[in-house]
């Protein structure tokens, strides 16, 4: 790796202004447990609860969104506390420091995953120590497994020994002639035994041990194997409790309006026709948009279609060709930041061959999560609770106690199930906005759900890019390569929605995420990204810049093999030749595909096989796809996956997140885009705004692998290779070269 | 107004043109059955009618007559999962759930109509069940699963 601009990037920096003033003794001192013993319970470290009946509950810091978390986390304690897991009890955290999450900055340090360099790890390490200053409660990033793995293994064997220790005191015997299994420790001398239950209230009062053995892989009983998800009965009889879910004493039900036009004013609005209505209890102007409360969600809703009100103009261009023209003139002339400049540029080797240019596109994106947002909030006095399914506990507090000028304290977040993620609910909008609904409820909780379209209409987009690619192609393969993206910061955005939380000044990697970091051993390589200063709000959509940049990239390295005339997965094997998990990858997906067998066209128009790449949030991951020409269109047929995760913690949760890593980008290929007319989305709904359906869906072959020395995520890594693997496919299907996202601006889908 | 629910009568006081989705929502308290989209284009709301699937989003609550099955009323009343729930837990099918309410009530009203759908029925049948976490590899497993288990008993 030659030179990449290392001066403020904006994690860090925003980090280091919060943080390093405090010193590095604030790192050594833990966060005070929020945990209190009820009686006759133990408390065991911020994440476990044990009762003397011998109920076993795991405190759950991250979000259940469907990426299995509750399982795997739960199972990582169970595996040193001894304990069986199909039995424990789990509930999800409350806000709080003690539960913060280090590993999601430190994916946020200018350096590629494959870099084990000194330099590298050092800053890890460092952004690893702004996280606890920040103290962000929060599930991002792919991040949960590689942050907890070390912390809650901990906590399991940590509390397993007070549990000994406790049981050796009973006895009078050595903590080392004793062991555990299942719940109790036993005395084999004695033929004596005590549950943990019996022993747990003692046993939490004695210090917790900082140094404990964990164990090795060989004895791993839960962890390395596929569990059954905890969660999975209630979520197939309906009693998983999900935000839109809570209900609670004398609640009311509302839903909000707000301007359509994205951060602009609402100028008039008229509520007499909706008081007017039967069962609508309040109508509350929030300025930018109003609120209804009645007695019921449809009430709410149909008295909110009542009210008409008038929208200020939308402080960006009213449609799509407006914004896009801003785009473009950012990549034509806009200041840019280089994130990899090694060696020569395309226009230094011009003489030493021929030149490909390409251009390509990629829209913008809702998440359109399968629970519209919604959140409940009840005031008591100055003191604020609010029950939702969020990404973000911490972030709900720090943004209510700014916005509502009350003590941090004050604020209580109760988090449920969410009916997906994806980054959505990193947000705080949806919380903070039912909390000033129920500052109209005169201390009655109150539900505030929004209908799809208002959902979709006031999404944090995934931004709207794109990027000029250029190689030179020479006797030596690719002499020079350079990309330059341009797309709207999701950092300067999602920084400018926090209450008192400045900008941080210095580029914005996520620009150039995809682009920058991938393991192509090329010595003339130039990333560029330039920031386009768009007020659209924009926010982290599953893979964040992984996706779009690698959809730029891996279609771009297709173009270059289709050009020189090389088997697009060989030249990816031949350029990552010193990557073992790359190699490892790409030689699965080969094998599994049959990619050397050639395809027949029965039944069809033409077959064809695509091929991409992607390291993203620490894993390595190849995809091919294959798809036919049909009359009706193109149909996917099969996606075959190998994904390098370093260590694999649950084989089965792995390809379920593969799986819906790839229907989630695969969904966003075929057909998904916002696009905006009179300041507006335009789409609204699933009717608009599709995604693939059961009908669509491609089989899909998984196989995981661990020849990576570090642990990666899952929840996104599936998502970046999948675009353009499928717009590889169709090319190699039908000539057809597609650089605009959706891929249905030029081909239809069966 | 009077509506048969999960095998019991249940008296609700709503405004017959709101959909039934809210009424069982909001006055009855059921709150398995889901809100996705309002305009029947996500499945969520799925519920029987006399088993078979309705859009609860869009059926005014004074317009049904037949008897109501939500997720809520697909296990004995012991709690012994249905074969298709069965089939679900087997099969590690949910995600984020939010959307499995209805998907296991089209797919027990697909194996009621046909116990032995072939994969295109099954697509065909299921085509209107929104999942945005991409269960719908192991929900096709699960159906074929559930269909075999039903034809061996």
């Amino acid at each position: 790796m030659g030179k990449i601009l290392r001066r403020t990037f904006l994690f860090g920096s925003a980090a280091v202004a919060g943080g390093f003033a405090v010193g590095w003794y604030m790192y050594t001192k833990p966060y005070p447990n929020p945990l209190e013993a009820k009686p006759g319970e133990g408390v065991f470290t911020p994440f476990i609860r044990i009762t003397s009946d011998d109920t076993v509950t795991m405190v759950i810091p991250r979000a259940e969104m469907g990426q299995g978390m509750l399982t795997t986390l739960a199972a990582m304690i169970a595996e040193e506390l001894d304990v069986d897991l199909a039995t424990v009890q789990t509930e999800f955290a409350p806000a709080a420091k003690a539960y913060y999450n280090s590993a999601m900055l430190e994916e946020g340090a200018p350096f590629p995953a494959f870099d084990n360099s000194f330099v590298a790890e050092t800053m890890r390490g460092l952004q690893g120590v702004v996280a606890k200053f920040l103290a962000m409660q929060a599930t991002g990033g792919s991040s949960s497994t590689v942050d907890a793995f070390d912390k809650l293994r901990q906590a399991g064997a940590g509390a397993r020994l007070m549990l000994v220790h406790a049981a050796a005191d009973e006895w009078g015997v050595a903590a080392a002639s004793l062991r555990t299994e299942n719940g109790k420790v036993i005395d084999p001398a004695l033929g004596k035994s005590l549950s943990y239950g019996a022993l747990a209230e003692k046993a939490a009062q004695r210090k917790v041990p900082s140094d404990v053995a964990l164990k090795p892989r060989e004895q791993w009983r839960y962890l390395g194997k596929t569990q059954p998800k905890l969660d999975m009965e209630a979520k197939v009889t309906g009693k998983a409790q999900f935000g839109i879910d809570v209900r609670l004493p004398d609640m009311l039900f509302a839903t909000v309006r707000m301007n359509p036009r994205q951060g602009a004013a609402m100028t008039a609005m008229d509520d007499g026709p909706a008081l007017a209505m039967p069962g609508v209890v309040k109508v509350v102007n929030l300025g930018t948009g109003y609120a209804v409360i009645a007695g019921n969600t449809w009430t709410a809703m149909k008295a909110a279609d009542a009210i008409k009100p008038q929208w200020a103009q939308a402080p960006y261009p009213a449609t799509t060709e407006g914004v896009f023209a801003k785009i473009e003139e950012a990549l034509a002339s806009g200041e840019g930041f280089a994130m990899r400049s090694d060696g020569e540029t395309p226009a230094d080797a011009a003489a030493r061959g021929e030149s490909i240019k390409a251009r390509y596109s990629a829209p913008y994106l809702a998440h359109a999560c399968m629970e519209p947002m919604n959140a409940t909030a009840q005031w008591a006095g100055d003191r604020l609770t609010i029950w939702c399914g969020n990404q973000a506990p911490t972030s709900i507090v720090q943004q209510a106690a700014a916005v509502f000028s009350i003590p941090a304290e004050n604020v209580e977040v109760v988090s449920t199930y969410l009916g997906g993620g994806f980054g959505r609910r990193f947000e705080t909008d949806f919380s903070i906005l039912a909390a000033r609904v129920a500052k109209d409820t005169d201390g009655k909780p109150v539900q505030v759900a929004w209908t799809r379209e208002e959902d979709m209409r006031h999404d944090m987009y995934r931004p709207g890019a794109l990027c000029d690619a250029e190689a030179v192609l020479g006797s030596n393969g690719i002499e020079a390569i350079s990309f330059r993206s341009a797309s709207q910061s999701v950092m300067a955005s999602a920084f400018g929605r926090l209450e008192g939380a400045m900008t941080p000044p210095g580029p914005d990697k996520l620009i150039v995420d995809g682009l920058w970091d991938q393991p192509y051993d090329l010595a003339n390589f130039h990333v560029t990204g330039v920031p386009v200063d768009l007020a659209i709000p924009v926010g982290f959509w599953r893979a964040v810049g992984h996706s779009f940049n690698p959809f730029f990239i891996e279609s771009f390295m297709d173009e270059i093999a289709a050009a020189s005339r090389q088997d697009p997965l060989e030249m990816r094997l031949k350029l990552m030749a010193n990557h073992a998990p790359a190699v490892g990858v790409l030689e699965a997906v080969k094998q599994m595909s049959g990619w050397d067998t050639p395809l027949d066209a029965a039944g069809v128009k033409s077959r064809g096989r695509g091929v991409a790449f992607c390291l993203s949030f620490g894993s390595w991951v190849a995809q091919v796809i294959q798809v036919a020409d049909t009359d009706a269109g193109i149909r996917i047929e099969n996606v075959w996956c190998a994904a390098d995760v370093g260590i694999a913690l649950d084989p089965g949760n792995l390809e379920a997140q593969m799986m819906s890593g790839i229907v989630y980008g695969l969904s966003a290929a075929m057909g998904e885009e916002i696009t905006f007319a009179d300041g507006m989305a335009e789409q609204g709904n699933f009717d608009s705004f599709d995604a693939m359906r059961m009908g669509q869906c491609p089989v899909i072959e998984v196989r995981i692998l661990e020849n990576s020395p570090k642990m990666g995520g899952a929840g996104e890594p599936g998502t970046p290779p999948s675009l353009p693997a499928l717009a590889n496919a169709i090319f190699a299907a039908t000539g057809k070269r597609v650089r605009k996202l959706p891929l249905s601006s030029e081909v239809g889908f069966a | 107004m009077d509506l048969k629910v999960n095998g019991k009568m249940i008296s609700l006081e709503a405004d017959p043109e709101m959909p039934l989705l809210w009424a069982l929502r909001d006055v009855a308290g059921l709150t398995g059955t889901k809100f996705g989209c309002g305009i029947a284009q996500c499945g969520a709301c799925t519920v029987l009618v006399d088993g078979a699937p309705v859009r609860s989003c869009v059926t005014p609550v004074g317009s049904v007559s037949g008897e109501i099955t939500t997720i809520e009323g697909v296990a004995a009343g012991d709690g012994t999962l249905s074969v298709v729930q069965q089939a679900w837990v087997e099969a590690q099918v949910a995600q984020c759930g939010y959307c499995q309410s209805g998907q296991v009530l089209a797919a027990t009203a697909l194996l009621k109509a046909n116990p032995a759908p072939t994969d295109s029925d099954i697509d065909e049948a299921m085509s209107g069940n929104l999942c945005r976490c991409g269960t719908y590899p192991r929900i096709r497993a699960a159906v074929r699963a559930a269909s075999k288990k039903l034809a061996g008993t």
